[in-house]
Protein backbone atom coordinates (compact mmCIF):
# COMPACT_ATOMS: atom_id res chain seq x y z
CA UNK A 1 0.00 0.00 0.00
CA UNK A 2 1.18 3.49 -0.82
CA UNK A 3 2.39 5.29 2.31
CA UNK A 4 0.62 8.54 3.10
CA UNK A 5 3.67 9.92 4.89
CA UNK A 6 6.96 9.74 3.05
CA UNK A 7 10.44 10.71 4.11
CA UNK A 8 13.34 11.71 1.94
CA UNK A 9 16.71 11.99 3.69
CA UNK A 10 19.66 11.48 1.40
CA UNK A 11 22.97 10.54 3.00
CA UNK A 12 25.34 13.47 3.37
CA UNK A 13 22.69 16.16 2.95
CA UNK A 14 21.67 18.82 5.45
CA UNK A 15 17.98 18.36 4.88
CA UNK A 16 14.99 16.14 5.45
CA UNK A 17 11.84 16.30 3.38
CA UNK A 18 8.65 14.78 4.76
CA UNK A 19 5.54 14.70 2.59
CA UNK A 20 2.02 13.76 3.56
CA UNK A 21 -1.20 13.28 1.62
CA UNK A 22 -4.29 14.26 3.58
CA UNK A 23 -7.92 13.34 2.99
CA UNK A 24 -8.75 16.87 4.05
CA UNK A 25 -9.22 20.22 2.31
CA UNK A 26 -6.04 22.26 2.51
CA UNK A 27 -7.71 24.87 4.77
CA UNK A 28 -8.25 22.27 7.52
CA UNK A 29 -4.64 21.11 7.42
CA UNK A 30 -3.50 24.71 7.69
CA UNK A 31 -5.93 25.29 10.55
CA UNK A 32 -4.41 22.34 12.42
CA UNK A 33 -1.09 24.20 12.36
CA UNK A 34 -2.36 27.58 13.44
CA UNK A 35 -4.96 26.86 16.15
CA UNK A 36 -3.15 26.22 19.45
CA UNK A 37 -5.77 23.82 20.91
CA UNK A 38 -5.77 21.69 17.79
CA UNK A 39 -1.98 21.72 17.38
CA UNK A 40 -1.61 20.65 21.01
CA UNK A 41 -3.79 17.61 20.37
CA UNK A 42 -2.09 16.12 17.34
CA UNK A 43 1.46 17.11 18.30
CA UNK A 44 0.91 15.74 21.81
CA UNK A 45 2.40 18.81 23.45
CA UNK A 46 1.41 21.79 25.52
CA UNK A 47 1.31 24.90 23.33
CA UNK A 48 2.51 27.74 25.55
CA UNK A 49 2.63 30.30 22.78
CA UNK A 50 1.61 30.42 19.11
CA UNK A 51 1.77 33.83 17.48
CA UNK A 52 0.88 33.07 13.87
CA UNK A 53 2.27 36.12 12.12
CA UNK A 54 5.57 37.15 10.58
CA UNK A 55 8.16 37.33 13.36
CA UNK A 56 5.71 36.04 15.90
CA UNK A 57 7.06 33.21 18.00
CA UNK A 58 5.90 29.89 19.35
CA UNK A 59 6.77 27.69 22.29
CA UNK A 60 5.83 24.07 22.93
CA UNK A 61 6.41 22.43 26.30
CA UNK A 62 6.36 18.66 26.39
CA UNK A 63 6.60 16.72 29.63
CA UNK A 64 8.13 13.28 29.35
CA UNK A 65 7.08 10.31 31.51
CA UNK A 66 9.89 11.13 33.96
CA UNK A 67 8.45 14.58 34.46
CA UNK A 68 11.16 16.43 32.54
CA UNK A 69 9.93 19.35 30.49
CA UNK A 70 11.32 19.66 26.95
CA UNK A 71 10.93 23.01 25.27
CA UNK A 72 10.63 23.46 21.51
CA UNK A 73 10.52 27.01 20.24
CA UNK A 74 10.97 29.18 17.19
CA UNK A 75 9.91 32.16 15.14
CA UNK A 76 7.52 32.37 12.23
CA UNK A 77 9.04 34.17 9.27
CA UNK A 78 6.28 33.86 6.74
CA UNK A 79 2.69 32.76 7.02
CA UNK A 80 0.54 32.61 3.90
CA UNK A 81 -2.90 31.17 4.76
CA UNK A 82 -3.53 27.74 3.20
CA UNK A 83 -0.21 27.92 1.38
CA UNK A 84 2.93 28.34 3.39
CA UNK A 85 4.57 28.54 6.80
CA UNK A 86 8.26 29.30 7.15
CA UNK A 87 9.57 28.99 10.68
CA UNK A 88 12.66 28.26 12.71
CA UNK A 89 12.66 25.35 15.15
CA UNK A 90 14.86 24.79 18.16
CA UNK A 91 14.98 22.04 20.75
CA UNK A 92 16.16 24.01 23.73
CA UNK A 93 19.05 22.77 25.88
CA UNK A 94 19.84 19.81 23.67
CA UNK A 95 22.97 21.03 21.89
CA UNK A 96 21.03 21.12 18.63
CA UNK A 97 21.18 24.33 16.62
CA UNK A 98 18.21 26.04 15.06
CA UNK A 99 16.77 24.42 11.96
CA UNK A 100 14.62 26.08 9.32
CA UNK A 101 11.31 24.53 8.35
CA UNK A 102 9.45 25.29 5.14
CA UNK A 103 5.89 23.96 5.21
CA UNK A 104 4.14 24.03 1.86
CA UNK A 105 0.41 23.36 1.84
CA UNK A 106 -1.05 22.31 -1.47
CA UNK A 107 -4.64 21.74 -2.50
CA UNK A 108 -5.02 18.59 -4.57
CA UNK A 109 -8.83 18.69 -4.83
CA UNK A 110 -11.73 19.99 -2.75
CA UNK A 111 -11.25 17.17 -0.27
CA UNK A 112 -7.58 16.30 -0.64
CA UNK A 113 -4.36 18.12 0.08
CA UNK A 114 -0.66 17.62 0.37
CA UNK A 115 1.86 18.94 2.88
CA UNK A 116 5.58 19.15 2.19
CA UNK A 117 7.79 19.77 5.19
CA UNK A 118 11.31 20.73 4.20
CA UNK A 119 13.74 20.95 7.13
CA UNK A 120 17.19 22.43 6.71
CA UNK A 121 19.93 21.87 9.29
CA UNK A 122 23.17 23.67 10.10
CA UNK A 123 25.24 20.56 9.37
CA UNK A 124 24.92 17.01 8.12
CA UNK A 125 25.81 15.90 11.65
CA UNK A 126 22.83 17.70 13.18
CA UNK A 127 20.54 16.31 10.50
CA UNK A 128 21.74 12.78 11.17
CA UNK A 129 21.57 13.24 14.91
CA UNK A 130 17.95 14.25 14.65
CA UNK A 131 17.15 11.26 12.43
CA UNK A 132 18.75 8.79 14.76
CA UNK A 133 17.75 10.47 18.00
CA UNK A 134 16.33 7.78 20.15
CA UNK A 135 13.15 9.69 19.59
CA UNK A 136 12.24 7.38 22.36
CA UNK A 137 10.55 10.08 24.33
CA UNK A 138 9.04 11.87 21.37
CA UNK A 139 7.74 8.73 19.77
CA UNK A 140 6.45 7.02 22.89
CA UNK A 141 4.89 10.15 24.16
CA UNK A 142 3.15 10.89 20.92
CA UNK A 143 1.76 7.36 20.98
CA UNK A 144 0.65 7.56 24.59
CA UNK A 145 -1.00 10.93 24.14
CA UNK A 146 -2.85 9.73 21.11
CA UNK A 147 -4.03 6.62 22.87
CA UNK A 148 -5.38 8.87 25.61
CA UNK A 149 -7.17 11.09 23.13
CA UNK A 150 -8.77 8.29 21.18
CA UNK A 151 -9.76 6.08 24.10
CA UNK B 1 35.71 -5.97 18.86
CA UNK B 2 32.60 -3.94 18.27
CA UNK B 3 33.25 -0.85 16.27
CA UNK B 4 32.49 2.45 17.90
CA UNK B 5 32.32 4.19 14.56
CA UNK B 6 29.19 6.04 13.67
CA UNK B 7 27.56 4.88 10.45
CA UNK B 8 26.19 8.32 9.75
CA UNK B 9 29.64 9.82 10.14
CA UNK B 10 30.90 7.24 7.70
CA UNK B 11 28.39 8.06 5.00
CA UNK B 12 28.66 11.83 5.48
CA UNK B 13 31.93 11.79 3.52
CA UNK B 14 31.54 12.22 -0.27
CA UNK B 15 34.38 9.82 -1.14
CA UNK B 16 32.95 7.13 1.09
CA UNK B 17 29.52 7.63 -0.43
CA UNK B 18 31.09 7.24 -3.87
CA UNK B 19 32.71 3.98 -2.73
CA UNK B 20 29.33 2.75 -1.46
CA UNK B 21 27.80 3.63 -4.82
CA UNK B 22 30.49 1.61 -6.63
CA UNK B 23 30.03 -1.37 -4.34
CA UNK B 24 26.28 -1.21 -4.71
CA UNK B 25 26.78 -2.29 -8.32
CA UNK B 26 29.36 -5.01 -7.73
CA UNK B 27 31.96 -6.34 -5.32
CA UNK B 28 35.39 -4.89 -6.07
CA UNK B 29 39.03 -5.35 -5.15
CA UNK B 30 40.74 -2.45 -3.34
CA UNK B 31 42.70 -1.73 -6.54
CA UNK B 32 39.55 -1.57 -8.65
CA UNK B 33 37.93 0.81 -6.15
CA UNK B 34 41.01 3.08 -6.08
CA UNK B 35 41.07 3.27 -9.90
CA UNK B 36 37.88 5.32 -9.75
CA UNK B 37 39.53 8.11 -7.79
CA UNK B 38 42.36 10.55 -8.35
CA UNK B 39 43.17 10.37 -4.65
CA UNK B 40 46.18 8.44 -3.39
CA UNK B 41 45.50 4.74 -3.00
CA UNK B 42 46.40 4.97 0.66
CA UNK B 43 43.63 7.53 1.23
CA UNK B 44 41.12 5.23 -0.43
CA UNK B 45 42.33 2.33 1.73
CA UNK B 46 41.69 4.46 4.80
CA UNK B 47 38.15 5.19 3.60
CA UNK B 48 37.54 1.49 2.96
CA UNK B 49 38.86 0.72 6.43
CA UNK B 50 36.39 3.16 7.99
CA UNK B 51 33.52 1.67 5.99
CA UNK B 52 34.62 -1.80 7.10
CA UNK B 53 34.89 -0.78 10.75
CA UNK B 54 31.33 0.43 10.81
CA UNK B 55 30.31 -2.76 9.00
CA UNK B 56 28.85 -1.03 5.97
CA UNK B 57 31.38 -2.89 3.85
CA UNK B 58 32.58 -6.45 4.22
CA UNK B 59 35.86 -7.95 3.19
CA UNK B 60 35.87 -11.32 1.48
CA UNK B 61 38.79 -13.43 0.34
CA UNK B 62 38.37 -14.76 -3.16
CA UNK B 63 41.34 -16.98 -3.87
CA UNK B 64 44.33 -14.75 -3.50
CA UNK B 65 42.28 -11.61 -3.96
CA UNK B 66 40.41 -9.50 -1.48
CA UNK B 67 37.08 -8.11 -2.60
CA UNK B 68 34.81 -5.70 -0.79
CA UNK B 69 31.06 -5.81 -0.91
CA UNK B 70 28.24 -3.91 0.73
CA UNK B 71 26.59 -5.21 3.86
CA UNK B 72 22.89 -4.94 2.95
CA UNK B 73 21.86 -5.47 6.58
CA UNK B 74 23.72 -2.36 7.69
CA UNK B 75 22.40 -0.34 4.76
CA UNK B 76 18.94 -1.36 5.86
CA UNK B 77 19.63 -0.09 9.37
CA UNK B 78 20.33 3.37 7.96
CA UNK B 79 17.04 3.26 6.15
CA UNK B 80 15.31 2.17 9.36
CA UNK B 81 16.61 5.15 11.30
CA UNK B 82 14.85 7.39 8.84
CA UNK B 83 11.88 5.00 9.01
CA UNK B 84 11.50 5.59 12.74
CA UNK B 85 11.41 9.33 12.15
CA UNK B 86 8.90 8.81 9.34
CA UNK B 87 6.66 6.84 11.68
CA UNK B 88 6.77 9.62 14.25
CA UNK B 89 5.35 12.05 11.69
CA UNK B 90 2.97 9.47 10.32
CA UNK B 91 1.48 9.03 13.80
CA UNK B 92 1.13 12.78 14.24
CA UNK B 93 -0.37 13.33 10.80
CA UNK B 94 -2.84 10.46 11.28
CA UNK B 95 -3.97 12.19 14.47
CA UNK B 96 -4.20 15.52 12.67
CA UNK B 97 -6.38 13.90 10.02
CA UNK B 98 -8.66 12.23 12.56
CA UNK B 99 -9.08 15.43 14.55
CA UNK B 100 -9.73 17.65 11.53
CA UNK B 101 -12.31 15.29 10.02
CA UNK B 102 -14.63 16.51 12.76
CA UNK B 103 -14.51 19.95 11.15
CA UNK B 104 -15.57 18.71 7.72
Amino acid sequence: MEQKTKIHAEPGKQEIVVTRDFDLPVALVFKAYTEPEILAQWMGTKVAKLECQSFGSYRFETTDPMGNVHVFSGTFHEIVPDKKITRTFLMENTGFEVQIEYLDFESVSESKSKLTMHMVFRSVEFRDKLLQMPFAFGLNMAHNRLEDIFK
Amino acid sequence: MKSRRDVFQAIADPTRRAIIALLAVQALTPGAIAENFDTARQTISKHIQILTECELVRQENKGREIVYHLNPQKMKEIAEWAEQYRQLWDTRFNALEDIMKKYL
